[in-house]
């Protein structure tokens, strides 16, 4: 087949420009992390290992950049079922931390499987609506929602709120871009409304005391039993005491007096924000709209359905989490854990969103081939 | 465009108008959302986090009432002032320490120590002192601008009204330690939280603790609060209804009243404890408070062991009281029939050894009645030679003995049920033969604990049942008025032939009427009994009187009333005080007299009951906290 062939001019402006994105919106967590982390005194520090994460990252994105993503999309079952296996093996081995168990010990470093679970899961479900065709509603909606549950659920299991977010809004985006018929629209609707209440009493049974009094915290600021709402709070005073120009690098009093806790990971946009006001922000955000629309570009120009569902997933989750983080910083959203893409320490989360960009790029990179 | 004709991608690519237009709404509503925090409420925030800043501030709870079975306050808190730092908020430590160490006369050091310890960094306010006097709150208060970072926080103090009363019991609290902090059950507390330490305050303390609040506070530069940003208030423990009556424990108690010794009273039909005095005691309220090194190594030391609650942690040999359980081993062992006789002449030789009756010369052809009623040594020494050890520790077991008895306080002891596995394992010994003669008489290896053998003639006075012994009868949620009743439980029915409960019964009772116990005897109220005589490990030469105290006897005496129908089984352990007979039955008999005076219904076989006031008539004694 013609499509086989690649495109061999190498890599175009536009290709340098999706990974200048990348690369400044890199260095702005890198230089957040250092900012909060740099007085604690320890051998390897954050902002370090970070650069490692990186590293790691960057491979990854040359291996999924590389390959042919049929091929990586022919991996998508046998790839889903490790992570379902591994995310078993965390809840039964796993490493706890604040009474959810999310990681496997890996010598000094810890693996969370749910992270690349989302990526996974877009490309099962891209593999499946390029490969299905999609005239029922059974087959548009019930049965990926069957192939989504077993993850969703252990993932809930965990608990991990954000992720099972993240994996329900992975979903929802497929089925938008698939194109649901506004009756199935309906009955999704109506279906939801009827089970919320049941949902909900499940999801609210499965969640752990911290992140209840989190959403209390948010729902009712005046609950606060175990000073979770101190957390918004504070979060809330960082980003707002930045006001328009920012305290400076080092300068966020919030963070650095330690008034906001989990300042390098979930709350990193709070540290930024502080130090670097609304300007930054804007910045920020702008860096954030300009990759996620040479990403939209790229799914738009993509030259079959595959390569078109793989990236608009992609852009999908990616548009999720930095919403829901910039939205929960800012106190809009309940404190769910969610890091900020590219920007949160983490080394799962770095990996899995690099991995997530190269794929996207590989998806542009065939898009021409029919040409040659 | 590229020319496809594949509508669903043409269709699918439509779509991503929807995302890209969606993603350019929420976007301007996060920048929206963003300078409304960082324009327009930029300052408000900016001066929340430079005039610094919130602490989050515990709001510790009031502990939970103890009432006793007729509604008696028992344990309540009363207001009172504590002293906090905040390190975040101290410019000069040592000054500060020096200053306080100073103004409230403590040792520097305490307060060095109390400011490194606990969860939390330095915006965790640590609790340096509590129960400040008025005094000592005030001159904090004048000295406010010279002290940043202290701040004077007002807390329920716990206090028991009754003093020394039902001490050991009820307990005391203190600051959680470092080693509990570290455990999982005090998880949700942190340094300067009060538990209980003792007592019903430790067993219950999960419920009675209640649960911390917390305030958000804004403080100024000073670290001075200015105000409360987000509450939640501090939900307060539950309180605890006790079984026993509080008259009849400050009856038991001054009935020993210098003496040590121990007295237990329970109703053995429900297994409620009505009394458990121990002496000597102690003060709880000062126990509750912070003690010197000093103080507390006076407490420890100190010959009388006051913090030993000797009801169930003192073990002591259960002399002749401990026929009950033979008699009870040997008739249903088939060792004896009510009516075979043993002759005693005043000794018993085993072996090359002479095994001495207590009265000198013997009392004769003696059956299992009169052997009880007289306590006869030498009738029990061959019926436990009969038996074997085995078979005595087989009932011992039975009637409870050498186990948990249950009630609810801490580290109970189970005392010794001596057997041939016990000392094989215990001392790498055979059993010798000779050795059953001792235990028969409740000497050698046996040894009880005085609630244990409340238990064993309780248990007899209940025709067999055998009734957890339980202190606390309800607790009693004080927002929701919800009240969990604990209802006695059964710990089991011992293998013994009614006929043989009811010749023991008629046996006790004729050790009051014309036995060991005639000091015992009762206008009001029909009481049976045993005595016994606890020999300690010394050597014994000359007259009672010659031989020093701490050397003498323990009397024992064991009893229940009303005899036809019991509705009191008391167990009475004075220490070194000689036969029981003469020192422990007249005891028994005054609890016994002022049960049924308290309760005259017992006499005619009805339940005592209690009268448990109702919340609202407690209230009048309850602090507002």
């Amino acid at each position: 087949m013609i499509d086989r062939v690649i495109d061999s001019r190498g890599l175009d402006s536009f290709d340098l420009r999706f990974m200048g994105l990348i690369a400044v919106i890199l260095s702005v967590g890198v230089l957040s992390i250092y900012s909060v982390t740099h007085s604690q005194d320890t051998a390897f520090p954050f902002y370090l290992k970070q650069l490692v994460w990186i590293l790691l990252g960057t491979v990854a994105f040359l291996v999924m950049y590389l390959s042919d993503y049929h091929k990586i999309a022919r991996l998508a079952y046998p790839t889903y079922a490790v992570i379902l296996i591994l995310l078993a093996v965390v809840l039964v081995m796993g490493k706890s931390s604040r009474g959810a168990q999310r990681w496997i010990p890996i010598g000094p470093f810890a693996f969370q499987p749910s992270e690349f679970a989302k990526l996974v899961l877009v490309l099962v479900l891209a593999n499946y609506y390029s490969r299905v065709s999609r005239v029922g509603w059974l087959q548009r909606v019930v049965l990926p929602g069957l192939i989504v549950l077993p993850g969703l659920l252990l993932i809930l299991k965990q608990p991990d709120l954000g992720s099972g977010l993240s994996f329900l809004a992975v979903y929802a985006a497929m089925l938008l871009m698939v194109g649901v018929r506004s009756k199935a629209l309906g009955i999704i609707l109506l279906l939801s409304v009827m089970l919320f209440p049941f949902v909900w009493e499940m999801v609210w049974a499965s969640l752990h005391d911290y992140q209840r009094q989190r959403v209390m915290a948010f729902v009712d600021p005046d609950y606060d039993p175990g000073g979770k709402g101190y957390h918004a709070l504070q979060s809330k005073i960082a980003i707002g005491s930045g006001e328009l120009s920012g305290k400076g690098l080092y300068g966020g009093t919030q963070s650095q007096l330690k008034f906001l806790p989990e300042g390098h990971t979930d709350f990193v946009f709070a540290v930024y924000a502080e130090e670097w006001g609304f300007v930054g922000v804007l910045v920020l955000l702008a860096l954030f709209i300009a990759l996620i629309w040479v990403s939209l570009e790229i799914a738009a120009r993509a030259k079959d359905t595959l390569g078109a569902l793989l990236a608009a997933g992609i852009v999908a989750m990616l548009c999720f989490c930095v919403v829901v983080n910039i939205g929960m910083t800012a106190g809009m959203f309940p404190i769910v854990g969610i890091p900020l893409p590219l920007v949160s320490y983490g080394g799962s989360a770095t990996i899995m969103t690099m991995a997530s960009l190269g794929l996207l790029l590989n998806v542009k990179r065939r898009r021409l081939t029919l040409f040659y | 465009m590229i020319g496809f004709n594949d509508s669903d991608l043409l269709d699918l690519q439509r779509r991503l108008v929807i995302l890209r237009v969606g993603l350019l709404l929420v976007v301007a509503l996060l920048a929206l959302r963003l300078w409304h925090l960082q324009i327009r409420e930029g300052p408000y925030y900016r001066d929340l986090s430079e005039n610094n800043r919130t602490r989050s501030v515990v709001l510790e709870p009031a502990r939970g009432l103890i009432f006793d079975r007729n509604g008696i306050l028992l344990a309540n808190n009363v207001p009172s002032f504590a002293l906090y730092v905040t390190l975040e908020d101290v410019k000069d430590r040592p000054g500060l320490v020096a200053q306080l160490a100073s103004l409230l006369s403590l040792d520097p050091e305490v307060i060095q120590k109390k400011l490194s310890i606990g969860k939390g960094g330095k915006l965790q306010p640590r609790k340096i002192k509590d129960r400040l006097t008025l005094r000592e709150a005030t001159l904090i208060e004048s000295h406010r601008l010279d002290l940043p970072g202290v701040m004077i926080q007002v807390e329920s103090q716990r206090n028991y009204p009754g003093g020394v009363v039902a001490a050991h019991l009820l307990g005391y609290v203190g600051e959680v330690s470092a080693d509990q902090l570290e455990r999982a059950d005090f998880a949700d507390l942190h340094q300067g939280s009060i538990v209980g330490q003792y007592g019903v305050e430790k067993t219950f303390d999960r419920q009675v603790r209640g649960r911390a609040g917390q305030k958000s506070v804004e403080v100024d530069a000073l670290g001075h609060e200015k105000r409360a940003v987000v509450a939640e208030k501090p939900v307060a423990g539950d309180d605890l209804y006790l079984t026993i009556d509080i008259r009849l424990q400050k009856t038991a108690e001054d009935l020993l009243g210098e003496e040590s010794g121990a007295i237990v009273a329970l109703d053995p039909t429900t297994g409620d404890v009505l009394a458990m005095a121990s002496r000597p005691g102690f003060d709880p309220n000062m126990l509750s408070k912070e003690l010197t090194n000093k103080q507390w190594v006076e407490i420890v030391q100190n010959e009388g062991r006051p913090l030993n609650n000797r009801a169930t942690q003192g073990q002591y040999p259960p002399g002749s009281t401990f026929k009950v359980v033979m008699a009870a081993a040997a008739l249903e062992s088939n060792t004896v029939t009510p009516t075979t006789m043993v002759r005693c002449n005043g000794g018993y030789q085993f072996g090359n050894r002479l095994f001495h009756d207590w009265k000198p010369g013997g009392h004769g052809s003696v059956d299992m009645n009169q052997a009880l009623i007289h306590s006869c040594d030498v009738y029990f020494y061959t019926v436990g030679q009969r038996m074997g050890i085995d078979t005595i520790a087989e009932y011992a077991k039975q009637f409870g003995l050498g186990q948990e008895t249950g009630v609810e306080l801490p580290s109970e002891r189970v005392g010794i049920v001596p057997s041939t596995a016990w000392k094989q394992k215990a001392r790498n010994q055979p059993w010798y033969p000779g050795e059953t003669i001792s235990a028969a008489i409740g000497q050698g290896y046996v040894t009880v604990t005085p609630l244990q053998m409340a238990s064993v003639i309780g248990t007899v006075a209940n025709d067999g049942v055998a009734v957890r012994p339980r202190l606390v009868q309800a607790v009693m949620n004080r927002a929701t008025g919800e009240r969990a009743e604990f209802p006695p439980t059964v710990r089991g029915k011992v293998a013994v032939k009614p006929a043989t409960i009811a010749l023991i019964k008629e046996a006790l009772a004729d050790v009051v009427t014309k036995g060991t116990a005639t000091r015992a005897k009762s206008s009001l109220v029909t009481i049976a009994g045993k005595t016994g005589t606890a020999q300690t490990a010394a050597l014994r030469t000359g007259p009672e009187k010659d031989i020093p105290k701490k050397f003498r006897d323990h009397a024992w005496f064991v009893a229940f009333a009303p005899v036809e129908a019991p509705r009191i089984a008391v167990a009475v352990l004075a220490e070194h005080m000689g036969h029981g007979g003469s020192a422990a039955a007249p005891l028994a008999k005054d609890v016994i007299e002022a049960y049924v005076k308290a309760y005259p219904q017992v006499l005619n076989g009805a339940p005592a009951g209690g009268r448990t006031k109702s919340p609202a008539l407690a209230a009048g004694s309850r602090p507002k906290t």
